[in-house]
């Protein structure tokens, strides 16, 4: 019997040939990361820890809320950064020089196909459209850190077949609208605790930020991993970052997937969620009848703040004003991203729009700061999640879109099928 | 299977329904304030349920529906052990808060059809160990998903949770006789 992508990442890095859906296995990481406002110091120092399994594969930033809005998280960076000497972790990403891990992680070459990934923070799922298994975990970052091992369940896979023709970024349709049609069609807990692995001609036509978004969000239907196949624009993306040689996988031809699901995406429209789950997806028409009026535009999150979204985003504000009740908030998913919008000038515009532009952090996404949600409020944002509360406030409500639907959205001041203004 | 770990518990139901998220149990407009656990407790399901917190006895036990703990991997499960619920019984539950949950020690169960048979204040006694969940009040029994003896969630809830667990591996690994199984 063959293996899924999922089970061969296993097996290489538990030392097995093969390994089978419900088997526990334990395996070494290639690499891991520290947020700064998950504190570790204290408890590796009550423990007595010496020394860390590979300083060199563990790297250390805060992006939830960047720079310190408060005392208490200036204190945890305080921890942070003694950490990072006492341990020797190599890599250290000061503000200014810093983004959302999730984005920084592979543009610094942290990650190889092939690789297993265990990091801080749920999205961390996201590394698998480099053709990696990668997952989150929390509490037991200390253990990983210590230990460069982790337990794992051999997860069930779940295929999706993407066929078709995605229209594409030209025409405002990307992956983050497909994964919400998925969460639509198949519920938020439909891969719980399984692999999920995204196949089909629609994929490989591509971008890797539209792929990025899709694994990203593979959380958001429970999964443990979101994979994807390695092409040549996974390995146009990561050519000359990589610290580890490339060691791409395929399924066999005969694996065994739990179920396998087909999705054509020729010709389909942006999809938009209503609250308070991503599961509430329908086509942005449908939305836009309800005329539903925003406060707040976010474009931001580890979802959705990279070039091809604002690029996507400025083609709709270049030469058009932000509505007058609404207040748009850009904010990169890393300083680099905030560098190469400034080179090519869409700062300039937004700023022209009357768009707020901030340095990058995930900030409002998680209802941290800069752009936390009143009473009241409506919002229209990139992110992943819509949950009651998210955004901060309990009476907020937040729908969840592509960056093109947002930035029309923020035009009118309604939710907006961005392909008006094309 | 007989029971090693002591993970039966007896307590009041509270009921909550499908997708309660991490955000709910720990709200991020809390975390810039990096408060005690205890601190943050005192807000749990604010967003769903104002003043839920406040009722909550030590000894309380939750049954959930679908997908309870989805999205952020916040230690939302250290909240719900400093407001004194013992053990959580769903439907089913999302991986990272299963995962969280054992590594502090709190005990979770996945369990088909327990939900529909409690009404909230019901007494249950749940083992988390065996699977066995009844409903006390009214006579009736369900039986969940058990933990597979040798396996490491089973190792890391008899350790009492991770940071003794852990404690023991640093040790074997500093004598050198330390190997992940
Ligand atoms: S941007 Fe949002 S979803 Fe992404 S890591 Fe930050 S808080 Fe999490």
């Amino acid at each position: 019997m063959g293996m899924t992508i999922a089970e061969k990442i296993l097996a290489d890095h538990s030392g097995r040939a093969t390994v089978k859906p419900g088997e526990y296995v334990w395996c070494s990481v290639d690499g891991t990361a520290l947020l700064g406002h998950s504190p570790l110091l204290k408890r590796l120092e009550t423990l007595g820890v010496e020394r860390l399994f590979d300083p060199d594969r563990i790297y250390a930033v805060e992006d939830h809320m960047a720079p310190p809005p408060t005392l208490e998280v200036a204190n945890a960076m305080v921890d942070l950064r003694r950490l990072v000497k006492k341990y020797g972790v190599t890599h250290f990403f000061e503000y200014g020089r810093h983004g959302i891990l999730h984005e920084l992680f592979p543009h610094h070459g942290y990650i190889s196909p092939g690789d297993l990934i265990v990091s801080i923070d749920s999205h961390s799922t996201s590394y698998g459209c480099f053709n990696v298994a990668s997952t989150p975990v929390n509490e037991e970052m200390l253990f990983v850190v210590v230990t460069g091992q982790i337990w794992l369940r051999v997860p069930e896979t779940i295929r999706f077949n993407i066929t078709g023709k995605l229209p594409g970024p030209e025409e405002f349709v990307v992956g983050k609208d497909v994964i919400l049609r998925i969460a639509g069609e198949y519920g938020t807990e439909c891969a719980i605790y399984r692999s999920v692995e995204f196949h089909g001609p629609a994929v490989h036509q591509m971008s890797m930020s539209s792929r990025f978004t899709m694994a990203n969000m593979s959380v958001e239907l429970g999964a443990k991993f979101g994979i994807f196949p390695c092409d040549d624009k996974t390995l146009a993306y990561l050519e000359g970052k990589m610290r580890r040689p490339s060691r791409p996988v395929a399924p066999d031809p005969d694996a065994s997937y739990e179920s396998v699901h087909s999705i054509d995406v020729t010709g389909m429209p942006p999809y938009v969620a209503r609250p308070h789950d991503p599961g509430n997806s329908v086509p942005v028409m449908d939305v836009e009848a309800d005329r539903v009026k925003i406060d707040q535009a976010y474009i931001g999150s580890c979802t959705n703040a990279r070039m091809e979204d604002f690029r996507m985003a400025a083609r709709i504000i270049k030469g058009r004003k932000v509505h007058p009740d609404v207040r748009l908030i850009a904010t990169p998913a890393s300083q680099d991203i905030w560098q190469q919008c400034l080179r090519e000038g869409i700062w300039e515009l937004f700023a022209e729009a009357g768009v707020l532009v901030t340095s990058s952090t995930c900030g409002a996404c998680a209802g941290m700061h800069m752009g936390v949600l009143g009473d009241g409020e409506v919002c229209v944002s990139s992110t992943n999640r819509n949950f009651l509360g998210r955004m901060g406030s309990p009476k907020a409500s937040v729908y969840l879109a592509n960056p093109a639907t947002v930035a029309a959205s923020a035009v009118t001041g309604y939710i907006t099928d961005p392909r008006k203004f094309l | 299977m007989a029971e090693k770990l002591g993970l039966r518990f007896q307590g009041r139901v509270w009921k909550f329904g499908d997708n309660i998220s991490t955000d709910l149990m720990m709200p991020g407009h809390l975390y810039s304030r990096m408060l005690p656990w205890e601190e943050i407790a005192k807000h749990s399901m604010a967003a769903n349920r104002p003043g839920w917190a406040e009722q909550v006895r030590r000894g309380d036990i939750i049954i959930a529906r679908r997908n309870f703990g989805c999205g952020s991997s916040r230690p939302a499960p250290r909240i719900l052990k400093a407001l004194g619920i013992t053990v959580v019984v769903a439907e089913s539950m999302s991986r990272l808060f299963f995962r969280n949950a054992v590594n502090v020690g709190f005990p979770v169960l996945i369990c088909a059809g327990a939900y529909d048979a409690f009404e909230e204040g019901d007494v249950a006694e749940v083992d988390a160990e065996t699977g066995q969940v009844r409903n006390l009040t009214r006579g009736t029994a369900f039986q969940g998903e058990a933990l597979a003896p040798d396996t490491p969630p089973y190792e890391i809830l008899k350790a009492g949770g991770l940071d003794t667990y852990l404690k023991d591996v640093i040790a074997r690994m500093k004598k050198g006789t330390w190997r992940p199984a």
